[in-house]
């Protein structure tokens, strides 16, 4: 059976992970190779880059990082922040990243998914969407949530597969660090409206909440950083709950 | 040991040739037949359409050379495809190599099968120390049918080839250079052929 996966966000930096990651046995909890071998081991199923940063040298400093990445971590990597155009994808997969994350781009320009997903296959094109619920309807927003839009979240996540989209990764606003759980009538809404796998983001804060949104938000896979950067949920405890609950996990 | 990863355009290679690496192998990229029929071994790896990827192959020559081979091949994902008599996929004739046609998921189930799935039915050398019910990683919207040539099967909505073997051919629909310790099992297991 397929199961469902668990997946870290690691936030990245000038090619370091951000402050916020609280490991035991870790030398350099700021080197992103060192931490996603460390989850690799932990029973994480994929792992998420989020570039944040806003250099100049962001390019090279980040092809330099999923290289390193490629190299020792031996569990499938997505790579998201600031990617704009296929020489963008072209670099980022030759280095070795598995799929790439794209968001604001998207909205900018929806081409880009039919481009990237015709050029390199729908398998490796994820594309983010950052949406809030105002008055009962969601409206997706842009640069990390900060810029609203009046694209509505159910319809673009409908046009972003039809464009070749192979996964979209969903993060509710408004759940996205409560830690009060996923957005799971959102969630099953989305799934029932494409067939592509739904990763759910924002919210995650016991294992529960895990369970919940494999169950009632009918999930593929679950996101989240803090609840596993700070050893507040162990991977490996929170699948075997998962298993107890009848949900297939890979352990 | 030589072993050859053909280079013909297709995908992120990289990923392989370094699950080699952790396992202390260097392997080559090369779409140059001498080098590739003078190999101890050959990986033969896709990632992209499958039509596209044929009229590459047939570019390049190397649909003439792979079939001849004699040493162990591993096709990986759309490499293990291309092998088969025919895809849906952009409709196109494969290599022929497997005598099984590859078919689209139905929409009855969310296409691409992307994540972690068991592997069943292990009848293969090439699943040494590896366990009936292991996790590997797949990505594919299009799957080989059961047929004799299976050594493996997977479970999506219907039981369906998981990996395939012909003799000195291989190929696997998941990606062992992604499946944690029992892909990287796999591999060795296919150096040690």
């Amino acid at each position: 059976m397929l199961t469902k996966r668990i997946i870290p966000c690691l936030d990245i930096k000038d090619g370091r992970t951000v402050k916020g990651v609280n490991f035991v046995d870790l030398r350099d909890a700021g080197d992103p190779v060192e931490l996603g071998k460390q989850y690799a081991r932990l029973g994480a199923d994929e792992l998420v880059f989020l570039d944040i940063s806003a250099t100049l040298e962001r390019r090279k400093t980040m092809h330099d990082m999923v290289l390193n990445v490629a190299e020792h971590v031996n569990i499938p990597f997505t790579v998201g922040g600031g990617i704009s155009s296929v020489e963008d994808v072209d670099d980022l997969l030759h280095c070795g990243a598995d799929k790439v994350s794209i968001n604001s781009s998207a909205v900018k320009r929806p081409e880009l998914i039919n481009e990237l997903s015709q050029k390199f296959g729908s398998q490796c094109v994820v594309v983010a969407i950052d949406a809030k619920e105002i008055d009962g309807e969601w409206f997706v927003h842009l640069a990390g949530g900060t810029i609203p839009t009046e694209i509505k979240l159910f319809e673009w996540a409908q046009e972003v597969e039809q464009r070749g989209a192979g996964e979209i990764l969903f993060t509710s606003m408004n759940h996205d660090g409560t830690k009060a759980g996923f957005a799971n009538e959102a969630l099953a809404q989305l799934s029932s409206l494409v067939n592509i796998p739904i990763i759910a983001s924002g919210g995650a804060g016991n294992v529960q909440h895990f369970a919940d949104t494999f169950k009632e938000g009918k999930a593929d896979a679950a996101l989240a950083a803090s609840v596993f950067h700070f050893g507040e949920i162990d991977i490996i405890e929170l699948k075997k709950e998962l298993r107890n609950q009848d949900i297939e996990v890979r352990l | 040991m030589d072993i050859v990863i053909v280079d013909y355009g297709a995908g992120n290679i990289k990923s392989i040739q370094f699950a080699f690496k952790r396992l202390g192998y260097e392997a080559k990229f090369s779409k140059d037949p001498e080098v590739i029929k003078a190999a101890d071994k050959v990986i033969f790896p896709g990632v992209g359409e499958a039509s596209s990827a044929m009229s590459m192959l047939r570019k390049s020559g190397l649909d003439e050379v792979i079939p001849e081979l004699k040493q162990p091949v591993l096709g990986i994902c759309l490499g293990m495809q291309l092998m088969c008599n025919y895809s849906e996929e952009g409709d196109t004739q494969g290599l022929g190599i497997f005598d099984v046609d590859v078919k689209r998921f139905s929409n009855e189930v969310k296409v691409p099968q992307m994540g972690w799935n068991t592997i069943t039915h292990l009848r293969s050398d090439l699943f040494k120390d590896i366990n009936e019910g292991d996790y590997m990683y797949l990505v594919h919207s299009y799957y080989a049918e059961h047929c004799e040539e299976s050594i493996a099967n997977s479970f999506y909505k219907l039981e369906y080839a998981t990996a395939l073997q012909k003799d000195n051919f291989y190929g696997v629909q998941f990606h062992p250079e992604k499946s944690s310790t029992a892909g990287e099992q796999l591999l060795k297991n296919f150096i040690e052929l």
